[in-house]
């Protein structure tokens, strides 16, 4: 709670902060808030507390996934380096959104009433619209604006339509009430309930970008300037994915039966289309966002595995994905930057020669990605797989992923192999700010820490 | 706690060598891998030969509450594969000291750091941490090959990393399921340790497909025809070092495998699928030598006879009898240094001609006398002539097929003729004859050269005169693995 309120004061304060003419001071007070705002969200570990009659819970759960979400814009901030360069930048503006955005992210991970779900995924999306936008010259993320919007509009609308139903069928929005209330008659399933049920799912499978609602994703994520990509690509989907999995654990766990099919298909489906979409994609970018459907399809087999080794491995897959993109999307960032707006794979040769730190870090992030071992993305993958076998029905789910996680190495081995073995041709060095590249080397440390040493935070739900 | 030096020293070095700048990286990666090797050697006269028990072990929490542990240790096994890794290494290092290949310290940080992986392959007790090192050694190898190989390099590394991990990933996910079978009626009580996987009684069923999951990893690694198409083509484009690698150490991760965590752990899941197995293997047999007999680039003939050697040894591990297994332990150290040495020598020869091509070679023995007498000297023992190390081990896996099914010990037997077909045609077309333009200013071997080859060569004669040093450190340990699959 105090987290909350402290990201909405900061983020006004940054925007006052804003009409000073210097916009040095921007960046290191942005991030020093969200430092204390990291510390001040660790004392609430181990000491749940009930908000607004039992409104919100910050608990274990709601902390650890803030202090995801939290971390993760800590280390994309300095990435903003370009606008801080270009003088006609509103970066206040954009600190504060993101600030904004993060308090309906932490709503959405410490919700206990529908309501409070509802309004923490409208206060994340709305600042989104506008980021995405926030290019306004540039056709492309004009378009990724008001594709978000509009398409972002519809399935709120879809997701509010589903809590209505679920509040006739049962008479409250309270999650655990919901849980409680007894839908069942003769035997079968209240009709309302059900499709209020569905229409949740599809709500959400939205907002994590999981087939087949992902068709914004590619164009959306492209469109939107890279350094906002990093943010939907990491806190929107912790954000959405710790939702979900909160909202059927006290919600729906009774009426499991009624929406496992539902999940299981978005997952495979998931799964398929983000793996096999991303093989053949031109540009770096919208491959990205193709293997970001994919990670949402590992997230929710945790969903369908649906059991007391979920949580954890939600946590930890989303803490391992979160780092990693912070570094495939800040390093594509950089190079951009530096190839005027270039995205493709080209765009990566011969980095390895130009800029050994920044080919290093993108090898670490696409290995994390594939999950190959020294990576924190191995036991990401491994406690998911762990978590679906241990249901003891679904070996054949582990098996397609597999097969699928195969599919993976083979595109993001493509920018390793641009870096590397390619000739650099007329690339030149690429421009690294001091920032930047601490950011970078701290996620790679992270990403091979967690990749050796799990432990130190596998447990922690 | 020796283990655990054996195991991270390489890694350590392997960032030391990186922070070298210029052509002193190699001295030091050589320096710090004949460490590595007197670690080995400390360790094998502190090794208890006579007890099949699985000594220096370190048993550590790795992953809290979860039954996964950081155990390592060594038993016969792997302590002649860890003994035969750190052996090699070093002297690949020391073949590579007369080529400036570009940025040598990531070159030779790469090989040491694949030391670890290769390492911990060999000394893992726990299957997530077997599965760990496994894609540890695979890293390190694709670099250097994809970096610093040949033309076609790109393509062809991108094979040979995508389709390994393919068979990996069946693997893990195999784990996995292993892993949840452990302590069935308490669900924290998993565990992930190789005694927790022996102990597990599955249902034939299971163990079946559970077979095929681990077999396709390995079978992908050995290679095992059908799954040999990767090989080729990566052996022939990667550079020497890299090659020499793959074909005298990497390869025998697969065999390894299929010893610690195939046969063991499902098997009535082998004795359903071994003649089958078998039967490919000997495919893969006849396969490799045939093809390597049409051959005319010499890595690429070394490539398809490995094909060859390595079906024989796949064979007598799955005819699952004290010789064929002995013989294939010993087999892998022989087929080791044989190949080694025979791609070093190729390697040798395309620095002075700068051709692998047989028909473009010919008459070296009359300028290189000392160079024709370690190719013969290593060319007999890839033939498996009496006296040379080649024959004690191919001698035990023929008797141990044989004593599975006389037809297949008969088929597999062809080895010995194939193997003499393609090896001598190649030394007489490469070495006697007239001189080509190529090979008219041939020199004789440096002392550089020299120095890799006298040490393989030593071993050829000491496996193949007092094949007893090595098969006894290993046989308590076969022992034991028998009484775990027959139990």
């Amino acid at each position: 709670m105090t987290s909350i309120i402290l990201l909405s004061v900061f983020g006004i304060v940054n925007l006052f902060v804003g009409f000073l003419k210097s916009k040095k001071i921007l960046l290191p007070l942005a991030l020093l808030f969200l430092i204390v705002v990291f510390g001040v969200n660790l004392l609430g570990w181990n000491n749940t507390q009930t908000y607004f009659n039992n409104m919100l819970t910050i608990d274990n759960y709601a902390v650890a996934f803030t202090g995801i979400m939290v971390l993760t814009t800590l280390l994309i901030l300095p990435f903003s380096q370009s606008y801080i360069d270009a003088e006609d930048e509103n970066l206040a503006e954009y600190y504060s959104l993101l600030l904004f955005s993060l308090v309906g992210a932490i709503m959405m991970v410490a919700y206990e009433n529908l309501i409070m779900l509802f309004i923490g995924i409208e206060i994340l999306s709305i600042a989104m619209y506008v980021l995405a936008g926030s290019n306004k010259r540039s056709l492309r993320s004009n378009e990724a604006a008001l594709k978000y919007f509009l398409m972002g509009s519809f399935f709120t609308g879809v997701l509010l339509f589903g809590i209505v139903l679920i509040y006739g069928a049962t008479g409250t929005f309270d999650i655990t009430e919901i849980g409680a209330a007894n839908v069942m008659a003769d035997g079968t399933m209240n009709t309302m309930f059900t499709m209020g049920l569905l229409l949740l799912v599809i709500g959400i499978s939205f907002k994590i970008a999981a087939a087949p609602f992902h068709f914004w994703t590619p164009d959306v994520y492209e469109g939107t300037p890279t350094f906002f990509t990093t943010f939907m690509a990491t806190v929107v989907k912790t954000a959405g994915v710790a939702a979900f999995y909160k909202l059927m654990n006290a919600a729906f766990e009774g009426s499991f039966t009624s929406w496992f099919p539902t999940v299981i298909a978005i997952t495979v489906l998931t799964l398929v289309v983000g793996n096999i979409g991303a093989v053949i994609q031109p540009s770096v970018k919208r491959m990205l966002a193709y293997s970001s459907i994919s990670h949402a399809g590992y997230l929710l087999m945790t969903l369908v595995a649906f059991n007391d080794l979920s949580e954890n491995a939600i946590f930890f897959y989303s803490l391992s994905y979160a780092v990693a993109s912070v570094m495939s999307f800040g390093v594509l960032k950089l190079v951009e930057d530096a190839r005027e707006g270039n995205q493709s794979f080209a765009a990566f040769n011969g980095l390895g020669k130009t800029n050994p730190l920044l080919a290093f870090v993108m090898t670490v992030s696409m290995f994390s990605l594939a999950g190959i071992p020294l990576t924190a993305g191995f036991f990401g993958k491994l406690f998911v797989f762990s978590a679906v076998i241990a249901t003891g029905n679904l070996t054949w789910l582990v098996v397609l992923a597999v097969i699928l996680a195969a599919v993976g190495i083979y595109y993001y081995i493509k920018v390793v192999i641009a870096m590397y073995m390619q000739p650099a041709g007329e690339n030149t060095k690429v421009p690294v700010s001091g920032f930047a590249a601490l950011v970078l080397i701290i996620c790679t440390i992270l990403t091979i820490l967690f990749g050796i040493a799990p432990g130190l935070v596998s447990n922690m739900l | 706690m020796i283990t655990a030096l054996l195991l991270f020293w390489p890694a350590l070095a392997a960032l030391l060598v990186l922070l070298i700048k210029g052509q002193g990286a190699k001295k030091v990666a050589f320096v710090a891998a004949l460490v590595e090797f007197a670690i080995a050697i400390v360790a094998t006269t502190g090794f208890d030969a006579a007890s099949g028990a699985t000594q220096f072990e370190l048993n550590l929490p790795w992953v809290e509450n979860a039954g996964i542990g950081f155990h390592i240790g060594m038993d016969g096994i792997s302590l002649l594969m860890v003994l035969l890794t750190t052996f090699l290494v070093p002297l690949i290092i020391l073949s590579a000291f007369k080529h400036d290949y570009k940025n040598p310290n990531a070159f030779y940080a790469l090989i040491l750091f694949m030391q670890t992986g290769l390492i911990g392959v060999f000394v893992a007790l726990d299957a997530f941490l077997f599965y760990f090192f496994w894609e540890v050694a695979l890293i390190p190898i694709y670099f250097i090959a994809a970096i610093w190989g040949g033309v076609n390099r790109i393509p062809v590394t991108f094979k040979f990393f995508v389709y390994t991990i393919f068979g990996s990933l069946f693997m893990l996910a195999a784990f996995v399921y292993l892993y949840f079978q452990t302590g069935a009626t308490e669900l924290a009580a998993h565990s992930s340790d190789v005694q927790a996987f022996y102990q597990l009684a599955l249902s034939a069923e299971s163990q079946s497909w559970i077979f095929w999951f681990l077999f396709i990893a390995f079978a992908i690694k050995m290679p095992v025809f059908p799954f040999h198409t990767w090989q080729p083509d990566t052996y022939t484009e990667s550079p020497t070092q890299a090659t020499m690698l793959l074909s005298g150490i990497m390869l025998k991760m697969g065999i390894y495998g299929v010893l610690r965590w195939l046969l063991p752990v499902v098997p009535m899941g082998v004795s359903q699928w071994d003649e089958l197995v078998l039967i490919l293997s000997i495919i893969g047999i006849v396969y490799g030598s045939v093809i390597a007999i049409r051959q005319h680039d010499l890595k690429r003939l070394i490539a398809y006879s490995s094909i060859a050697h390595v079906g024989l040894i796949a064979a007598g591990i799955f005819t699952l009898n004290e010789q064929g297994l002995q013989g294939g332990v010993i087999q892998m150290l022989s087929h080791g240094i044989n190949v080694t040495g025979l791609f070093f020598i190729i390697e040798i020869i395309y620095r002075r001609t700068n051709t692998r091509e047989i028909t473009s070679l010919g008459g070296i023995t009359q300028n290189a006398k000392a160079l024709s007498i370690f190719f013969m000297i290593l060319l007999l023992g890839s033939v498996a002539l009496p006296l040379t190390n080649g024959f004690v081990g191919e001698f035990l896996l023929l008797l141990g097929v044989y004593n599975y099914n006389a037809w297949f010990g008969a088929v597999a037997g062809l080895t010995i003729i194939l193997s003499s077909v393609y090896m001598l045609r190649m030394f007489q077309g490469v070495m006697f004859g007239t001189k080509s333009e190529h090979t008219e200013a041939f020199t004789d071997l440096t002392f550089n050269e020299k120095a890799v080859l006298i040490p393989l060569v030593i071993m050829v004669f000491w496996i193949g005169l007092f094949p007893n040093t090595f098969l006894s450190i290993s046989e308590p340990a076969v022992g034991n693995l028998l009484n775990i699959i027959n139990r």
